[in-house]
């Protein structure tokens, strides 16, 4: 039985990870710095995971400072999810080729069948997974290409420590400790990590690590960790919001926030759980194929509600409403949870620092 | 009373195209044609079939895929009708095709028509704007089925008397045995010998007992409102009122996001709602 042991693996024994991962063919994606943010991209080594790095992030503000410790992630997530290693950005779904009669034929593109192991999941991200899973996958209709990429991904989750002023999944039921749908799941200490795992193929992993089993001290640490990471400066309203803010639609602090959004869409490209996405066509220059592709599509952008001459949403008010009304009222309807884990990027990349939280809690608020 | 929608025909890789051929081209007013098409292969042809109210995604190539409702009969030799106003890049270019030309075609996708539930009873159809496509294919399946359904009244508002097209339809339906036709323009011209002002107002001169009546209704979404809102006073169940909306269709299974209609996804919890299911968000601005 997997997850009811949590071994110990030091610091200097993490490239023994790496190389059980490499041998199995994952290629690893982890946190590196770049552009001033932290990322996940694929690296090899163990070496190269940044060290000492801590965030702060507030409404509109993310900022990076490195310290001397030796903690590989002693921070809160960065402005990406697991989201665009499953659902890619920007990807080709089909490929129509004319025939030089005038048939028409189409063709799909392979497949994705890369095999990834992502180290460093944060438990907001995977209860988002989970969404997008419910969303993707276990639907009426199957996404092809969600559906290779989910099945090539091992996720190696790490308890999140530091969580970000702009964080509340403790107020959402997502964090900051991950209980399930990892296949190991770490928890950072001085000297290197608490390890469980959380599926067959996570504890096959496990049993070839390098482990000491964990002291009493260590667990008590990891227990200290959790607490401590608990205490979030924000919270959504523990009352039910979902049929409160669809109520609300005229209450005045729609038309505040209307007047401080840009409708710039990076409150959707950050968050872990939309959906969203436009399909569009690129033919070749004498038109004999052509790639139909999506990309992602955010409910602010203005073709998003266009349809033949007629705008549904033509209001940033409306857009605003549609963002938040659908991710935490809808997705109940959709998907039997909300559409929100607390991850509060949405708020840390607000150019105009609206904070979602505030905003919840004004509207679904007695003072209105 | 739940509704699902039918099963899709191929569910392996929903996005993917089947190849469909022109086979007539009509050309209904200078902006509205209607396309027949047939699927290429035989396989695919056979086992293609749909209910009216549903709609399928027609890809022009090279330039992209459009939502359009399908017109013709469910029991047709395997051609697939779509009736069409051209007014984006893609209709238009649709516009353009002739007998022969290549199109691609994927569905049928959707919730359409409750056929079956209006069985016997007396159906009363309300269509605002330009030829709405999705109810004509109502009007004929139930012409073709003319016993199995009761009393049949057709209400079709225009804005201006120019706009209305099929008027020979229009009338040879209204010489039909227990089928009548009301039309109303707001602005009706010189010689317009229909009704000027709403189509509410023809309400009470419909031939179909309320009672035992099913409503479908389809066009811009204030006159779906004020329609629903009438049939119900006048005595029809609210639950026997049934809409189609319109929203932005991208991928047509659920996934773009672009259809969302509150809770639910236009094109395939729809496009088809009965009014209780929707009355919530109706004529709400921004919904």
């Amino acid at each position: 039985m997997y997850g009811s042991e949590t071994g110990f693996l030091a610091r200097e024994s993490l490239p023994e990870l790496f190389s059980l991962l490499h041998v199995q063919g994952f290629d690893i994606v982890a946190p590196q710095i770049q552009d001033g943010s932290i990322l996940y991209q694929v690296i090899t080594g163990a070496e190269q995971l940044p060290s000492g790095w801590q965030d702060q992030q507030q409404p509109g503000s993310y900022r990076l400072t490195q310290t001397e410790s030796p903690l590989n992630f002693s921070w809160a997530n960065g402005p990406q999810a697991l989201k665009p290693w499953l659902f890619a950005p920007r990807e080709v779904i089909w490929r129509a080729e004319k025939q030089p009669d005038g048939r028409l034929q189409f063709c799909e593109p392979d497949a994705p069948d890369r095999k990834l192991a992502v180290l460093g999941v944060r438990s907001c991200d995977l209860a988002a997974l989970k969404l997008q899973d419910a969303h993707f996958l276990n639907n009426r209709y199957h996404d092809p290409y969600y559906a290779a990429r989910r099945k090539g991904l091992l996720i190696i989750a790490v308890n999140c420590s530091h969580p970000a002023d702009t964080c509340f999944c403790v107020s959402t039921g997502d964090g900051p400790h991950a209980e399930q749908g990892f296949d190991l799941c770490l928890t950072e200490l001085e000297n290197g990590f608490l390890i469980s795992s959380g599926s067959e193929t996570g504890n096959d992993l496990y049993e070839k690590l390098p482990l000491t089993k964990a002291t009493e001290k260590q667990l008590h640490n990891q227990l200290q960790q959790k607490l401590s990471a608990s205490k979030q400066q924000r919270a959504l309203p523990q009352i039910p919001v979902k049929q409160l803010l669809s109520e609300r639609r005229d209450h005045p602090r729609w038309d505040d926030i209307a007047e401080r959004c840009l409708a710039c869409g990076n409150c959707t490209q950050v968050c872990p759980t939309c959906f969203c996405h436009k399909e569009g066509d690129l033919a070749s220059l004498d038109a004999s194929t052509s790639e139909h592709l999506r990309e992602w599509d955010s409910c602010f952008s203005e073709g998003h509600g266009y349809m033949a001459g007629h705008q549904a949403r033509p209001e940033i008010k409306d857009r605003y409403q549609q963002w938040m009304i659908h991710k935490l009222s809808s997705w109940h309807d959709q998907y039997g949870r909300s559409g929100c884990t607390g991850c509060g990027r949405c708020t840390t990349w607000c150019p105009a620092a609206i904070d979602f939280v505030e905003e919840v809690n004004l509207i679904c608020g007695d003072e209105s | 009373m739940t509704r699902a929608a039918p099963k899709p025909q191929c569910d392996s890789h929903p996005y993917l195209p089947m190849e469909a051929e022109v086979v007539e081209f009509t050309a209904e007013s200078p902006s509205i044609f209607t396309l027949r098409l047939k699927l290429t292969d035989e396989q695919q042809n056979q086992l293609y079939s749909f209910q009216p109210g549903q709609f399928n995604m027609l890809y022009l190539h090279g330039v992209g895929e459009v939502a359009i409702s399908i017109v013709s009969d469910p029991q047709d030799e395997r051609l697939i009708d779509h009736t069409i106003r051209a007014v984006g890049r893609v209709t238009k270019g649709l516009q353009q095709l002739k007998p022969g030309d290549r199109l691609g075609l994927r569905g049928p996708y959707g919730r359409g028509w409750p056929m079956q539930e209006c069985k016997g009873q007396d159906v009363i159809i309300v269509t605002g704007g330009l030829g709405c496509a999705p109810v004509v294919a109502v009007i004929n399946y139930i012409l073709m089925r003319r016993k199995k359904f009761g009393k049949l009244t057709i209400i079709q508002g225009v804005k201006h008397s120019d706009d209305l097209i099929w008027r020979e339809r229009y009338d040879y339906w209204n010489t039909l045995p227990d089928t009548q036709v009301l039309i109303a323009a707001d602005h009706g011209g010189a010689v317009w010998p229909f009704h000027h002002g709403r189509v509410t107002d023809l309400f009470s001169k419909s031939i179909v007992d309320p009672a035992n009546a099913f409503a479908m209704l389809c066009g811009p979404e204030g006159l779906m409102q004020a329609a629903s809102t009438g049939l119900i006073d006048l005595g029809l169940q609210p639950e026997r009122v049934y809409l189609s909306m319109e929203r932005n269709m991208q991928c047509a299974v659920g996934h773009c996001g672009h259809c969302q209609y509150g809770k639910d996804f236009i094109c395939k919890d729809g496009p088809v709602f009965s009014y209780p299911e929707i009355s919530d968000r109706l004529g709400v601005q921004g919904v």
